[in-house]
């Protein structure tokens, strides 16, 4: 498209036309109301002026007869800026005034009347226009008294011509404004554009230029910059799950290889294939687990949460008490719960399993690192409670915890920290946690319970009915 | 004990158009003594499972002709209720809770243990021509009262926590019948994600300490790569 093109494609542009066209309709009917009533009023003039002498010039025929009248004319006619004047026997000879010719037969009509005439001293240049009365006298004689229409066409003149500059300068003006509101938004458009198609190249670390005027463009923009960074980040987590995925389900992948590669090679009766065979089952199994949790953390962090409801994170926590307890019983621990009503909104689901990740972590690691043989078995506790704007999901264990430097790097996919190399898992169980929670807008948060670790998924609170009960129902904090 | 053995057999249909997984399942149905058919597309699956009699029909979700949620929806409108089970690649809670509104008994996320799918096939076949809901369950001599909430092995009464109950309930009720730890997990805790410990596992063996220990019989077998089954003795 030519730069010319994309100007007045503009919509800034199409808009100075439509008001330009408005203005334009509006000062030319504003003038043409003023042409048509000076016209109007030129013409009243006329009559009026042509009515008073046509009944003076009437009277004096009737007393002074031809030669006073004739008298009279010729008098009136040469005085300057004169009316038309034409006396005509009843024969049609001209007897006084100024008029030289008329168009033939118009003396043998009477009333008003428009017509073309020459005065006498021109009768060789163009004919004017003239509004005129003829109106017989006694005797048959005519009278016809008039006034040249020239000034009134001179007035429409002056009008017309100032119709039409006004017009010039108007279109003129409104095409320049056109233009150069056009560019100016034209121009930023095309910076826009230029932009998106470079990150459209590739180049997501790109933004769009944002002006300091905060007009509709600078929001547009801006909406668009806040877009970018979602897909940015949404991008690299993508390509970190697949660097991940490739790196994480490669090395099991070959174990079951070479397991398999074994078998073929070494294996002599049908108890050894079995086994190998019962191995490698096992294996996969443990590929598709992580497999799903991957996918399952994949969908929470793009913000696909399925079905969401009301729920009490208390009802949540005393069910995964409910479940975990004989576990944790099985490992030496003492699995407690303390929950107190708390609503929140989302996938109850997906909360269940976050909190179902945290407290197996806490049975594999939250063993103290020195036994003591015959004290009671360490606790671990899962809390459920509001604070503030807060719902908050717990689990607190004293084992070793995970030391500060580590933290962040414990929620990061596949993390799995020195101290943890030796037990099983697939090490994305916070990762899925902290997944969820951000899903649900809220955070997962490591600290230490000196010794220990506390685990917290700190969701936003069901509002209204939440602020309700926290003013009647002091916050409980539960030893 | 091994998962060969049967005694009643099931007429099965499986709708699915990948032609070596349908030959692998119908297979594996046919050497544990099931009579297994086959259907490549949704249509042909349709009018194969309008006309003739199965028990139940395991059907795949995405199908090449007519999908395969729709053909369930279709046998439903008919008024046929054979039992179906969905089969899908879309392991989500949403695609599930889809499955099941559309008229599915039950859904099993792709890839799936043979042994979970065969268990799952055999409880809704029993749901299907089983007897009605009783309100006393018996097996051996271990009795549980549905509506009282008591349970007594021989004479002796025994005490069981709210989860045990239900944990004892559904393992009676299916007495006979594998069960995996997967189906434990949904039908008594209703979780339906996986954990990755063997928690259902300790909550068995508390049930067993319970139900078996110190009778000479056991009642609560495990069934080695498959779940567990609660009848009573070796048949």
């Amino acid at each position: 498209m030519t730069a010319f093109g994309k100007l007045i494609r503009t919509t800034a542009f199409r808009l100075t036309l439509v008001y330009l066209l408005l203005f334009a309709l509006f000062a030319a009917s504003l003038l043409g109301f003023f042409a048509w009533n000076t016209r109007r009023m030129i013409t009243e003039q006329i009559t009026t002026t042509v009515n008073a002498e046509l009944e003076d010039l009437t009277s004096l025929f009737n007393r002074r007869g031809l030669r006073g009248v004739s008298f009279a004319i010729e008098n009136r006619a040469l005085r300057p800026g004169a009316n038309l004047y034409l006396l005509v026997t009843p024969a049609g000879q001209a007897v006084a005034g100024n008029v030289g010719a008329l168009p033939p037969g118009t003396m043998a009509g009477s009333g008003w009347l428009e017509t073309a005439y020459q005065r006498l001293e021109e009768q060789d240049k163009a004919p004017h226009r003239a509004l005129v009365r003829i109106s017989e006298l006694s005797n048959g004689f005519r009278l016809l008294i008039g006034r040249d229409l020239d000034e009134r066409r001179r007035i429409f003149g002056i009008v017309a011509k100032a119709a039409q500059w006004s017009m010039l300068v108007v279109i003129v003006l409104g095409l320049a404004a056109g233009v150069f509101v056009g560019r100016r938004v034209l121009r930023r458009i095309d910076a826009m554009t230029g932009t998106t198609r470079r990150i459209m190249e590739g180049d997501l670390s790109e933004r769009l230029p944002v002006g300091r005027s905060g007009d509709e463009l600078d929001r547009l923009a801006d909406n668009l910059n806040l877009m970018l960074e979602r897909i940015e980040a949404l991008m690299s987590g993508l390509k970190e799950v697949s660097d991940n995925i490739a790196h994480d389900l490669k090395t099991p992948l070959t174990r079951l290889r070479n397991r398999a590669e074994e078998a073929l090679a070494m294996s002599r009766d049908e108890a050894d294939y079995r086994a190998a065979l019962e191995r490698t089952i096992e294996e996969s199994d443990g590929l598709i687990r992580t497999f799903n949790a991957l996918l399952m953390i994949a969908r929470a962090e793009s913000g696909q949460g399925g079905a969401a409801e009301d729920f009490d994170a208390a009802d949540v926590a005393n069910g995964i008490y409910e479940l975990y307890e004989p576990l944790a019983e099985d490992s030496g621990l003492a699995l407690r719960v303390e929950a107190t009503p708390a609503s929140l909104h989302g996938n109850r689901e997906l909360v269940s399993q976050a909190l179902a990740n945290l407290v197996e972590n806490a049975i594999k690691y939250g063993k103290p690192a020195q036994a003591v043989p015959d004290a009671t078995p360490p606790s671990i506790l899962i809390e459920a409670r509001r604070q503030g704007n807060l719902v908050l999901l717990s689990v607190t264990d004293h084992g070793s915890g995970i030391p500060e430097a580590d933290r962040k790097r414990a929620t990061e996919r596949f993390v799995r920290l020195e101290a943890s190399r030796t037990q099983p898992g697939s090490g994305l169980g916070l990762s899925l946690a902290s997944a969820v929670a951000k899903l649900h807008r809220g955070e997962l948060r490591l600290d230490d319970a000196t010794p220990g670790l506390r685990a917290t998924l700190a969701f936003p609170a069901l509002s209204g009915e939440g602020l309700g009960e926290q003013s009647s129902q002091p916050e409980t904090h539960p030893a | 004990m091994t998962l060969g053995e049967t005694d009643n057999q099931m007429r099965l249909l499986i709708i699915e158009d990948d032609r070596e997984s349908a030959d692998y399942l119908a297979k594996a149905f046919r050497e544990v003594g099931h009579i297994a058919d086959l259907a490549g597309d949704g249509e042909e699956g349709l009018s194969m499972a309008d006309g003739g009699d199965y028990d139940v029909l395991v059907i795949d979700r995405m199908l090449p002709k007519r999908d395969g949620l729709s053909v369930i929806g279709t046998l439903r409108d008919k008024g046929n209720r054979t039992p179906a089970l969905i089969l899908s690649a879309l392991g989500q809670v949403d695609d599930r809770i889809k499955g099941l509104r559309a008229g599915g008994d039950d859904y099993l996320p792709k890839p799936y243990a043979f042994a979970e799918l065969l268990a799952r096939v055999e409880v809704l076949s029993r749901r299907h021509g089983g007897p009605a809901e009783e309100t006393i369950y018996r097996v051996g001599d271990l009795e549980l009262d549905r509506l009282s909430h008591r349970v007594a092995r021989g004479k002796e009464e025994l005490t069981l926590q709210p989860r045990e109950f239900r944990l004892l309930e559904y393992l009676m009720k299916h007495a006979g019948q594998v069960v995996t730890r997967t189906m434990l997990l949904e039908n008594v805790w209703d979780y339906h994600f996986d954990p990755q410990t063997n928690v259902i596992d300790v909550h068995i063996s508390r049930l067993r300490a319970k139900i078996d220990k110190g009778f000479e019989r056991p009642l609560l077998h495990t069934i080695r790569g498959a779940g567990y089954m609660i009848r009573d003795g070796i048949r």
